[in-house]
């Protein structure tokens, strides 16, 4: 460690440049995800030209909106030091729910579809801040109940339609001002505000900062960290819920694989976007960003086409290779 | 210092002096900065335990250096350690009865302290170290430690004993050494014979009396630090300062916690400012987590302002206006958090505070700063303040949210001079403007500054109250060593 500083300081001289490039980086971490997210877009646009057009931006808002908000539920988590790796059982289950409840209309379908992210969001948050179960596997342990659940009740009590209605077609993948705008980026934008806000402007994102830093000061200090928990875990889950149905949306029809493929993609973004797993660093800006550029990657890997197990090896190289190069930004600052 | 073989080498000092260091360094843990460890005459180095165990020199640590996760046996196989060569000791120490497929962390903590004891037995060293050895064990436990120590002096062996117990040192030991502020300053020895090796101050063991060993470790810097407050700022003799009303902001009556806290009982009052003094690990730190609700009593009633009540979390105290500021900034502290987060938690403690800020939330921040100061040109990380710093951050989080009674841990413990003397006027302050404070200290010379009454803990009960004004570091260690103080 003590030797460490001297050939630091030696490198630091030819690449003054570089290194006062970092430091700015390092001090707005935000921008340099903004940089990489336009250079893959702009790299996309020379592997496929036809990307770089109205049509080619909605698809990637289209593909990222659904990740971004399960995202926004690993950040909230990820900053008290939790995570959630039963948010895309959530969403299936309430991409499921909503389906089979269609026929009785959009609302009720909507409603009865978050009420699964609000019920097992609650059981996760008890399990992790009463019983003291490590999130980890509460949460691992969950994703297995639910998907044995709605298995099961797929063949039974959810028996019925497996088509989501038109309204929520609607809004997981339609779009408007001339087939522009996706009505799903909007809920996604409504959201955003929504968290920004709480993570910033509130009390409760303060207390979730606190709590994954140091709980044992924030309890000292006078705060039920248990209640900040179980809130922390129903909001995570219901978003989970309304990701889910914007996903449902989008396909059309629904089966118990929907959204299974979103899971480290939702992790991914998070880090990417400099929140820690450890807590009490990171926001949702960065998430943001973290999902548009998984979803950048995404199609420009469809176009390269390469073949679906190359495609995965690179996905994941490059997430890791994010993530480390992001966190050695930060840490030097 | 100078131990001799066949001997039982008493280190004694008040909190802080350095004991525990030189322990660490005698056993290779910490490596010297400057001077020599001679070992049968022959200077050694040492760059880690297995050096000092190589040349004999066994330690047993103040805390159990066993892995909890582990079983003994594993423990023991992990430090390679004959069971064979171990198993005798627990027979010696009537712990035959031992599993040692038993899992450390289910095993009390005597227990432990004596595994830890014939750990370092088994290793046949020359030099056995023990570090406040007896703090944790029973008398029946104690008594076979003693009669060890009687035999392994009859053997040839040496062996020195750090204990806050002054009747041990005159029981067992054959000379004493004491530590003040990392210095050697007294040797007490049987027969006379001055051992000028250090031009320290020599007396005899056996005629030796409890006070003077009492009087050693303060020793003449006493009498220095009355002078150095005659002309501080807040001078100590100047009863018209102080602000006690008769009003009881805060009592507790019969608290008890297990063993650890016995029967106490006291009252604070509005404006007032108590004391509390003890040894390390008389139960200071577990009564401070009863009175701040982060433990529950097993037994006793708190009353705040006359009225009973039960606490099952700290945000019930804090309820109540009871806040705590913790002896170790590790749990008041949000490291990587800045200065502004850190001092505003304790303002969204209920649910319907969630949602939105206090519109007032950046002036109350500025206040605070402003009032203790706080250097802020680090503030986007609190982990990189000064230790100072720290501690007016832990302080001003209090004076964002507000309270009655404060719980003060030790708060000067490691900072420098100025922010200490700011602390006590800022103590001053809270007290005059009406606050109770209940201020646990180490430093002894801070209770005639700061104080209005001390308490003396030993043994997990009250042993005295002496008058603030009054106490002397002299009357105050005598009492919290458990001793009668003269009249």
């Amino acid at each position: 460690m003590s030797q460490a500083p001297l050939p630091a300081q030696a490198a630091a001289e030819p690449a003054g440049l570089a290194a006062r490039a970092a430091a700015r980086v390092a001090e707005h971490p935000t921008l340099a995800l903004t940089g990489i997210l336009a250079i893959l877009v702009l790299a996309t646009g020379f592997v496929e030209p036809n990307y770089l057009s109205v049509s080619g931006a909605r698809n990637t808002l289209l593909q990222a909106a659904p990740l971004g908000i399960l995202a926004g539920a690993q950040t909230i988590l990820m900053l008290t030091g939790g995570i959630d790796l039963s948010v895309t059982m959530i969403a299936t289950g309430s991409a499921y729910v909503a389906a089979n409840q269609s026929p009785e209309g959009a609302v009720i379908a909507i409603l009865l579809g978050i009420l699964v992210g609000l019920v097992v969001g609650s059981a996760n948050g008890v399990g992790v801040a009463v019983f003291r179960v490590n999130p980890l596997i509460m949460t691992l342990a969950m994703s297995g109940i639910l998907l044995g659940l709605f298995t099961a009740w797929a063949q039974t009590i959810l028996q019925g339609s497996t088509q989501m209605g038109p309204f929520i077609k609607l809004l997981g993948g339609g779009s408007f001002l001339g087939n522009r705008v996706p009505y799903s980026v909007v809920v996604w934008a409504l959201i955003a505000g929504g968290l920004i806000w709480l993570l910033r402007r509130t009390g409760w994102g303060r207390l979730l900062y606190a709590i994954g830093d140091n709980e044992v000061a924030v309890r000292l200090a006078g705060v039920r960290v248990w209640q900040v928990r179980i809130t922390a875990y129903i909001v995570a889950g219901v978003l989970g819920s309304i990701s889910g149905i914007l996903l449902g949306g989008r396909t059309g029809a629904v089966d118990l694989q929907l959204a299974n493929a979103f899971l480290l993609p939702s992790v991914a973004a998070a880090v990417i976007g400099g929140t820690s797993i450890f807590g009490g660093v990171g926001g949702y800006t960065g998430t943001i960003l973290g999902a548009l550029i998984l979803s950048v990657l995404n199609s420009m890997l469809t176009f390269l086409n390469v073949g679906q197990a190359i495609q995965q090896v690179v996905y994941g190289g490059i997430v890791l290779a994010l993530a480390w190069g992001y966190a050695g930004l930060t840490r030097r600052a | 210092m100078a131990v001799r073989r066949g001997e039982v080498h008493a280190l004694l000092g008040a909190n802080g002096a350095g004991k525990s260091t030189l322990v660490k360094i005698l056993a290779g843990v910490h490596p010297a900065d400057h001077g020599v460890v001679h070992v049968d005459g022959r200077p050694i180095s040492f760059q880690d335990p297995m050096d000092a165990m190589n040349v004999g020199i066994s330690t047993v640590f103040q805390d159990p250096a066993l892995i909890p996760d582990l079983t003994v046996r594993q423990n023991l196989q992990l430090s390679d350690i004959d069971e064979a060569a171990f198993t005798p000791w627990l027979t010696w120490f009537e712990l035959e009865d031992l599993d040692l497929d038993a899992l450390v962390r289910d095993l009390p903590l005597e227990t432990l302290r004596m595994v830890d004891l014939g750990r370092a037995l088994a290793r046949d060293p020359q030099v056995l170290l023990l570090d406040e050895i007896t703090a944790a064990l029973t008398a029946d436990q104690a008594e076979r430690v003693f009669a060890l120590l009687t035999e392994w002096r009859e053997k040839g062996r040496a062996a020195v004993l750090i204990t806050h117990r002054l009747a041990e040192v005159r029981r067992i030991c054959d000379r004493a050494t004491i530590l003040r502020d990392g210095r050697n300053v007294a040797l007490f020895e049987p027969n006379a014979s001055p051992d000028a090796t250090n031009g320290a101050a020599t007396g005899t063991m056996f005629d030796v009396d409890e006070h003077d060993l009492v009087e050693a470790m303060l020793g003449a810097e006493v009498t220095e630090l009355e002078e150095r407050n005659e002309s501080d700022s807040l001078s100590p003799h100047q009863p018209g300062s102080r602000s006690a009303s008769d009003e009881v902001a805060f009592s507790v009556r019969g608290l008890t916690s297990g063993d650890v806290v016995r029967d106490v009982s006291f009252e604070l009052r509005r404006g007032e400012i108590l004391g509390l003094v003890a040894l390390e690990g008389q139960g200071q730190e577990r009564l401070f987590s009863l009175l701040s609700g982060d433990r529950s009593p097993s037994d006793g009633e708190i009353f705040v302002g006359g009225r009973q009540r039960r606490w099952s979390a700290p945000y019930d105290a804090v309820g109540d206006g009871v806040v705590l500021i913790p002896g170790d900034r590790l749990l008041a502290l949000l490291p990587n958090l800045p200065v502004r987060q850190n001092l505003v938690v304790p303002l969204f403690s209920r649910i319907r505070q969630w949602l939105g800020l206090p519109a007032d939330e950046r002036q109350r921040v500025r206040n605070a700063i402003d009032r203790l100061s706080i250097d802020t040109r680090a503030a986007s990380q609190v982990r990189r303040l000064s230790g100072g710093n720290q501690q007016k951050v832990a302080i001003g989080r209090w004076l964002v949210a507000g309270f009655r009674t404060l719980l003060c841990f030790d708060p000067t413990r490691g900072i420098d001079v100025q922010t200490k003397r700011e602390t006590y006027a800022l103590l001053r302050e809270l007290a005059a403007s009406g606050a109770a404070i209940l201020l646990y200290t180490s430093e002894l010379a801070e209770i005639p500054l700061v104080c209005d009454r001390v308490l003396i803990m030993h043994d997990g009960r009250f042993v005295e109250e002496q008058d603030a004004a009054r106490a002397t570091e002299s009357s105050l260690l005598t009492a919290a060593h458990g001793l009668e103080v003269p009249a």
